[in-house]
C-alpha cells in the first residue's frame, strides 16, 4: 500500500480493499520501523492518527467521502496544529504546542486526511539541506549520505521512502521544489496569496507559501484543491475563485509555448543534471509543445535581492520568541536584558542567528536604502523579467537545482549554500507558481525539472506537468527503503 | 532676554471600535487582565493581522473634520523595539505614508480670539500591553513585573501638529480641540483618565524673534489637560534657567511627574533605539476610493467649529456663550434640545450655563448624567416665557427637579402651588394689607421726595411677595403697588 499514490488509495479504499485504519497502520509501523534513521518525522502523532481514520472509515460506511477522505499525509512542523508539538525545527519551540490549528491544517481535517505526524525541517524554514534542524538532520532515502534539500526536506523524504503518500511543505526561496527534486517527488510552491499563511510559523511572510508534496501533479492538484482559497484570516490571500485542478490535468499540450531562460543553463549547472533537463525538455517536444529560449536578465540579483528581504522580514517576525511568554526561557535570568539575550541565544541555531543579524543590520538606520530599499526595485525588476517573458511563452522550464542532492555536510559555508538556490529564490520574489517533477536521476540521485508560470497558473502547471508523467515513468522510481513489502 | 516657547503636541486617541485594530478581541476597559487578548494578541507563532475597517473609517472621519489631505494610499509599517508588554517585538505603525495628512484645527484662546494650529499628519497604530511594577512579588520577597496585553492592539490615532503653539494655554487649548473633535465626531469617548487619550509634548525656548527652533526635550504621557499646563510651565523655565546659565538644553526624551510636578530624563537622543522601520508585508497598503471618502463627509456630524458659528450667527448668542455651550457634544446637543423645547436660545443659554452648569459643578457630575433632563429643564423655561412661573418660582422648580421631587415642571408647580398669581383683585387685596400693616413705611414714602420713592418701593414689593409666597407677578404688582401709594400721597 504504501508505495500507491493518493488517487490509488481513495480508488483502493473506495473498492473496500483496505480501510483508512489498516492504511493508517501499516504507515505508522513503517515509521517505527525506519523513521530512526531517516529522521523526516520530529513528532509522529499516532493516537490523533488513528482516531482519525476512524472517523474517516466511519464517514465512509455512511456514505459521505470527499475525494481525500482517510488519506494519509504529514504536515511540515511549521504549521501550528492545535494540540501538537509544533516546533518549527528550533530548540526556540521544542515544547511549544500550538493552541489553535493553522488554516491548511483546519482545511485538511476538514476534508478527512489522516496526519502522521510533523515533518522535520530546516530551523524556521531557513536552509537547503536540512541540516539545520535541533533535531538532526534527515536523510535522503535514495542515498543516506546525501542529504534530503530543504527547508521541506522531512516532508521530501518522508513521501519518497513510502512512509506517508503526500506531505505538506512551504517555499520561501525553493523550500518545496529543491526537497521534491532532491528526493525524486513531486511538490507544488502555488502564487503568493493562493493559499493561507494562517497559522503558518513565519519565516518571510511577504515570500512564505505552503503547498502540495506528493508523488504525482494529480496528487499535488488534489491536494491544492483542498488548501487553495481566500482566507479572512490572512490579508495576503486573494480572494479570487478557486479552479478544480484536477479537471485540466488531461488537457493535451500540443501548440504549448515552452521558455527555456538562458540564463538558467549557464555557469554552475552540473552538465549531467542539464542533459536530463534537455532531455525531459524533448519529451514536451514529443507532446507537440515548441521551445524556445528566453532571457530573464535580473537572474544573478535574485540570491542578493532575497538575502536583504528574507533576513529582514525574518529579524521581525523572529522577535517574539524572547522567552516571556512561549517558547524557550533561559535558567534564572538576572534582569530583562539577560532573559532576552540567553533565551535567544540558546534558542536560536547558527543560520538563524545569522539571518536575523543580516536583517536587523540591513533594516537600521542609515542602510535601510542601500539595502531592502535597493532589493526591492531589484525585486520589481525580477518580477518583470518573468511578466515579460510570460508575454511570449506559456510556461519556463530549466532545472530545479544545478546538482542533485549533495553529500551531507558537504556545504559547509553558508553563501555556497545559498547558491543552491540560483533557479528557484526568484520564484518567490516574483510571486508566480512552480512545480518541481522528478525528471531522471545523475549517480542514483534524482534530478527535478522546474516548471514555471504567471500568476494563478496551477491548473496549467498541474497539466503540463500531469502530462509530462503520462509519458514518463521517472515518478514511478522508488528508493529501495520504498521497494519493501513491510 | 525676552523668550519665545514653542510647543508641539502628539496626541494619542484610542478610537472606539469594538474590537482591537488587527484583531477580533474586545477592547472594553477594565477587564481581569489577559482576558481581552486572542492569539494575535498574544503575537503567537503564526498569527496574522487584519485590519480593522471601522479604525481606517474613525481616522478619515478625524482628518475630514481638521480639512486634511486624505491620502489615497497608506502603508502600515513595523517599529521593531523589544519590550515586555510589546508582544510581538514590533509595533504596528505608520511611519511613511499615514493615513491621514496635513490640516489644521482652530483653537479658541481665553479671551476669545482664535488661532490656527496644523497638524502634519494623523497615523493609526496598535497600542502596547500594559507593564504592572506594582504589587507582584514571586513569593520569596522579588519584586516582578506583571504584564496585562488587555491593552495590547487597541486602536489608536496619532495626531501630530506643528510647532505651532506658544504658551501652555494655547497648548492646552488645543487638547481641549481635539478633544472636542473626537468626542463629536464619537471615535473616541475621550477619557483621559482611562488613558483614552495621551499626549506627549515637544518644547522648546528661543530668544524672541530667532527664527531657528531650540533644541527641544519630549515630555511623555502627560494625561490631562491640566497636566499639560503644568508640565510645559515646568519644562520652559527649566530649559530657559539653563539657557540663561550658559548650559545647553539636551535633546532628550523626558517623564512628567505630576505628584512633584517636574520633568526628569527618561533618556537621550543617543540612547534612542533604532526602531528599523519597513513595511508590513502581512498588512496590503490602504487604498481609498473617492465614493469611500465620500461617503464619510457626507455623513460628518457637525463639528464644534460650525456649531459655534451657527450658535452665535443663527441663535444670536454671544461669542462667548457660543464658544461655551459648543465646547463638548454632550453640552451642545443638551442645549439644543432644551432651546427645541422652550423655544428661546438666549433663555435657554442662560439656565444651562448658569443654574444647571453651576448645580453639576457643584456635585462633579458631568452634563451627560444630570438629574433634570433637557427636556424637564425645557419645560421649566417655557412655563416662565409663558408668565406661568416668575423667576423666583423657577428656581425652586429647578431644584425640586434636580431633587428628584417631581417628574416634569408642570407637577412640581401644581403640586407646591407655585404657579404665578397674575389676578389683579387677589394682588390688590394683598397690597391693601401690607400697606395697611406698614403704617411707619407708608409715612416715609409719602414724606420723601418723588425721585426717591422708585427706591423705597422695594419694601413693599418684597413683602407682598412674600404674603404672596413668591408667586404674584412682579411686574403686576409693582405697577399696582405704585398706583396705590401714589394716590395716598
Amino acid at each position: 500500500m504504501h508505495d500507491k499514490t493518493l488517487s490509488e488509495l481513495a480508488g483502493a479504499m473506495a473498492n473496500g480493499e483496505f480501510s483508512s485504519r489498516e492504511l493508517t497502520d501499516h504507515l505508522l509501523a513503517r515509521i517505527e520501523r525506519l523513521d530512526g534513521d531517516l529522521n523526516s518525522l520530529i513528532t509522529v502523532t499516532s493516537d490523533q492518527a488513528r482516531t482519525a481514520a476512524d472517523a474517516a472509515d466511519a464517514a465512509r460506511s455512511r456514505g459521505e467521502t470527499g475525494p481525500l477522505t482517510g488519506l494519509p499525509l504529514a504536515i511540515k512542523d511549521l504549521f501550528c496544529t492545535e494540540g501538537v508539538r509544533t516546533t518549527a525545527g528550533s530548540r526556540m519551540l521544542g515544547d511549544f504546542v500550538a493552541p489553535y490549528d493553522a488554516t491548511v491544517v483546519a482545511k485538511l481535517k476538514a476534508s478527512g486526511t489522516v496526519s502522521l505526524g510533523k515533518a522535520n525541517m530546516d530551523e524556521f524554514a531557513m536552509g537547503s539541506s536540512n541540516e539545520n534542524s535541533h533535531f538532526g538532520a534527515v536523510k535522503n532515502p535514495w542515498d543516506q549520505n546525501a542529504v534530503p534539500g530543504g527547508s521541506s526536506g522531512g516532508s521530501a523524504a518522508a513521501v519518497a521512502a513510502g512512509l506517508v503518500p503526500a506531505a505538506m511543505g512551504t517555499d520561501t526561496g525553493g523550500s518545496i521544489r529543491q526537497p521534491a527534486a532532491f528526493c525524486g517527488i513531486t511538490g507544488l510552491k502555488p502564487t503568493y496569496g493562493r493559499v493561507s499563511r494562517y497559522g503558518i510559523i513565519a519565516y518571510a511572510s511577504s515570500l512564505d507559501q505552503a503547498g502540495p508534496m506528493a508523488r504525482t501533479a494529480e496528487d499535488c492538484a488534489l491536494l491544492l484543491n483542498a488548501i487553495a482559497g481566500h482566507d479572512p484570516r490572512d490579508s495576503t490571500s486573494v480572494s479570487r475563485g478557486v479552479p478544480n485542478y484536477t479537471e485540466e490535468l488531461a488537457a493535451p499540450l500540443a501548440g504549448l509555448k515552452i521558455g527555456l531562460p538562458r540564463e538558467y543553463f549557464g555557469d554552475g549547472l552540473d552538465p549531467a543534471v542539464e542533459a536530463a533537463t534537455r532531455d525531459a525538455i524533448k519529451v514536451f517536444e514529443s507532446l507537440g509543445a515548441s521551445v524556445r529560449e528566453v532571457s530573464l536578465p535580473h537572474t544573478h540579483y535574485a540570491i542578493p535581492a532575497y538575502y536583504v528581504i528574507a533576513p529582514a522580514e525574518a529579524s521581525s517576525n523572529l522577535s517574539r520568541y524572547d522567552g516571556v511568554r512561549f517558547g524557550h526561557r533561559c535558567e534564572a535570568p538576572s534582569d530583562l536584558i539577560d532573559l532576552y539575550k540567553r533565551s535567544r541565544a540558546e534558542g536560536f541555531g547558527e543560520e538563524v542567528k545569522r539571518r536575523i543579524l543580516i536583517g536587523t543590520h540591513t533594516l537600521s538606520e542609515g542602510f535601510f536604502d542601500a539595502y531592502y530599499t535597493k532589493a526591492q526595485q531589484v525585486r520589481r525588476l525580477i518580477r518583470q523579467d518573468f511578466l515579460d517573458a510570460f508575454e511570449e511563452v506559456d510556461v519556463l522550464m530549466g532545472p530545479t537545482s544545478p546538482t542533485p542532492a549533495f553529500d551531507l555536510g558537504a556545504n559547509k559555508d553558508p553563501v555556497s549554500m545559498y547558491l543552491q538556490d540560483i533557479y528557484t529564490i526568484a520564484v518567490n520574489l516574483a510571486g508566480i507558481p512552480g512545480i518541481s517533477v522528478p525528471a531522471g536521476f545523475v549517480s542514483g540521485r534524482p534530478v527535478g525539472l522546474q516548471i514555471l508560470g504567471t500568476h494563478f497558473a496551477e491548473a496549467r502547471l498541474l497539466n503540463v506537468a500531469h502530462q509530462f508523467q503520462q509519458a514518463t515513468d521517472w515518478h514511478q522510481r522508488r528508493p529501495a527503503i520504498a521497494e519493501e513489502t513491510r | 532676554m525676552q523668550w519665545e516657547t514653542v510647543i508641539g503636541l502628539e496626541v494619542h486617541v484610542q478610537l472606539a471600535t469594538r474590537s482591537k485594530i488587527f484583531s477580533g478581541a474586545s477592547t472594553a476597559f477594565g477587564a481581569e487582565p489577559n482576558t481581552q487578548a486572542c492569539a494575535v494578541d498574544l503575537g503567537m507563532p503564526g498569527v496574522l493581522p487584519v485590519l480593522n475597517e471601522s479604525a481606517v473609517a474613525m481616522a478619515v472621519q478625524f482628518g475630514l473634520a481638521i480639512h486634511a489631505d486624505i491620502p489615497e494610499v497608506s502603508v502600515f509599517d513595523r517599529k521593531n523595539y523589544f519590550y515586555p508588554d510589546l508582544p510581538k517585538g514590533y509595533q504596528t505603525s505608520q511611519m511613511y505614508h499615514p493615513i491621514v495628512g496635513a490640516g489644521e484645527v482652530e483653537i479658541t484662546l481665553e479671551d476669545g480670539d482664535t488661532k490656527r494650529i496644523r497638524v502634519h499628519h494623523a497615523h493609526l497604530e496598535e497600542d502596547a500591553g500594559k507593564s504592572l511594577h506594582e504589587s507582584f512579588s514571586d513569593g520569596m520577597g522579588h519584586a516582578m513585573t506583571g504584564i496585562d496585553l488587555n491593552r495590547a492592539g487597541t486602536p489608536l490615532l496619532e495626531i501630530v501638529s506643528e510647532p505651532d503653539m506658544r504658551s501652555a494655554k494655547e497648548a492646552a487649548a488645543y487638547l481641549k480641540a481635539i478633544h472636542s473633535i473626537v468626542t463629536y465626531l464619537g471615535i473616541s469617548d475621550g477619557n483621559m483618565a482611562e488613558g483614552s487619550m495621551r499626549c506627549d509634548v515637544n518644547v522648546s525656548v528661543r530668544p524672541r524673534g530667532q527664527e531657528r527652533l531650540g533644541t527641544r526635550a519630549e515630555i511623555k504621557n502627560v494625561n490631562s489637560f491640566r497636566f499639560v499646563e503644568r508640565a510645559i510651565a515646568f519644562e520652559v523655565e527649566r530649559q530657559i534657567e539653563l539657557l540663561e546659565d550658559g548650559a545647553e538644553v539636551v535633546q532628550e526624551t523626558r517623564l512628567f511627574d505630576p505628584e512633584r510636578d517636574e520633568t526628569r530624563s527618561m533618556r537621550t537622543k543617543e540612547e534612542a533605539n533604532d526602531y528599523r522601520y519597513f513595511p508590513c508585508p502581512d498588512l496590503l497598503p490602504v487604498v481609498l476610493d473617492d465614493a469611500y471618502v465620500d461617503h464619510l463627509r457626507d455623513n460628518l456630524p457637525e463639528l464644534p467649529a460650525d456649531k459655534r458659528a451657527r450658535f452665535e450667527h443663527e441663535l444670536g448668542l454671544s461669542t462667548y456663550d457660543a464658544s461655551v455651550l459648543s465646547a463638548s457634544r454632550d453640552m451642545a446637543e443638551y442645549f439644543e434640545q432644551v432651546k427645541a423645547v422652550c423655544g428661546d436660545a438666549k433663555q435657554a443659554a442662560n439656565w444651562v450655563q448658569g443654574e444647571l452648569s453651576g448645580a453639576l459643578n457643584r456635585e462633579g457630575l458631568s452634563i451627560a448624567n444630570s438629574p433634570v433632563s433637557a427636556k424637564q429643564l425645557g419645560e421649566l423655561i417655557s412655563r416662565v416665557i409663558d408668565d406661568t412661573i416668575n423667576g423666583k418660582a423657577a428656581k425652586q422648580v429647578f431644584q425640586a427637579l434636580w431633587n428628584g421631587e417631581g417628574d416634569s415642571a408642570d407637577a412640581v408647580i401644581e403640586t407646591k402651588g407655585l404657579k404665578q398669581v397674575t389676578d389683579s383683585g387677589a394682588i390688590e387685596a394683598m397690597i391693601d394689607q401690607v400697606i395697611a400693616e406698614s403704617p411707619g413705611q407708608v409715612a416715609q414714602y409719602r414724606d420723601a421726595e418723588p425721585d426717591k420713592r422708585g427706591k423705597m418701593i422695594g419694601y413693599f414689593v418684597g413683602q407682598v411677595m412674600k404674603a404672596s409666597r413668591g408667586t404674584a407677578n412682579p411686574q403686576q404688582v409693582n405697577a399696582l403697588l405704585k398706583e396705590k401709594l401714589d394716590a395716598l400721597c
